[in-house]
């Protein structure tokens, strides 16, 4: 029951982006040619309504079922991981017009090819671990 | 129900997103999707390999949850919330995937040419999954966050570092569209 909540947001998500369209490889395609405006919509009304959000919450001290001020994580410091990190991110984003979340929301649509995409990506993380004392963050 | 079953516009579907964000903060939560993979990860036996791994995934098992509520919401929204209207793409973006060998842009969500069955036996279309699999799930670990922990939750909470992702990840979106795509499906 504990996580019921958590099941009916993903089903929540995964109907938003596929009704979007945010997980069509042509959508991420036209986004990164500048040739529509429909992604940036989605992404710039997601962030000024997440600020909003944020801010009515520090101001009016909103708090979390576990009485905590509701605040978001605050990121790691570093220039070199985010940067590097991004572009190659971005590299990967572009290829397969997807990212981690509608990586599964696409297989759950039909797109079986997906597994092999998440399989590598599994992959990719734990590269990443293998290798990051190595790296410059 | 015509409202439902057709696309969504973007100013209805962005706040949906902020939404999820927003609830799973009051959940004690965070909006994080690729954090999902180092879970996966770790579950899978990696922690015998690296410190990174080293945690009890069992804390994440609600981030697992929603993978897989994910996987049933695209199969609920294709199945039963969808009219299968062609996406509607900019005429000259349909012209350019054409001339770069896409058959029928916008038809399906993701291009047959890559992600059908009939492709899966092409070795071309394999590696080009398997490349963009490593490269989202190796540039998401190192950049500590994807489209809905930096581009949302981070761009929404002002956060700089998140700012420098997201420069990061259109540097090569960019990158890949304009120059290595047309490489790749040379007309």
């Amino acid at each position: 029951m504990k996580y019921l909540k958590f099941l009916l947001v993903g089903i929540f998500f995964g109907i938003v982006l596929v009704k979007s369209e945010a997980v069509s490889w042509f959508r991420i395609y036209e986004m990164f040619r500048f040739q529509s405006f429909h992604m940036y919509g989605i992404i710039g009304t997601a962030i000024v309504t997440g600020l909003l959000f944020l801010q009515i919450s520090k101001r009016k001290h909103f708090k979390n079922i576990i009485g905590e001020q509701i605040d978001a994580p605050k990121k790691e410091e570093g220039f070199i991981r985010f940067i590097v990190g991004g572009t190659i991110f971005g590299l990967g984003w572009a290829l397969i017009g997807a990212c981690p979340g509608p990586m599964y929301i696409l297989l759950g649509t039909g797109v079986y090819s997906m597994i092999i995409v998440i399989i590598a990506a599994l992959l990719g993380t734990f590269l990443y671990g293998i290798l990051k004392s190595k790296l410059p963050h | 129900m015509e409202f439902i079953l057709n696309p969504w516009p973007w100013y209805i579907s962005g706040p949906l997103i902020a939404f999820v964000m927003a609830i799973l903060l009051y959940f004690g939560k965070t909006f994080g999707m690729s954090s999902s993979l180092k879970t996966m990860c770790s579950a899978l036996g990696a922690n015998k390999f690296s410190d990174f791994f080293r945690f009890n995934w069992k804390d994440q098992r609600w981030n697992l949850t929603i993978v897989i509520g994910a996987i049933i919401g695209g199969f609920i929204a294709i199945q039963f919330l969808s009219n299968h209207t062609k996406t509607d793409l900019n005429p000259t973006t349909i012209t350019e995937l054409q001339q770069m060998g896409f058959e029928n842009p916008g038809a399906t969500l993701v291009p047959n040419e890559m992600f059908s069955f009939e492709s899966l036996t092409s070795i071309k279309a394999i590696i080009l999954l398997i490349i963009g699999g490593l490269l989202v799930g190796f540039g998401t670990r190192y950049a500590s966050g994807c489209t809905s922990g930096h581009a949302i939750t981070g761009l929404s909470s002002l956060q700089k570092q998140s700012l420098i992702a997201v420069i990061g990840f259109f540097i090569g979106g960019l990158i890949m569209t304009n120059f290595i795509l047309p490489l790749i499906f040379k007309a």
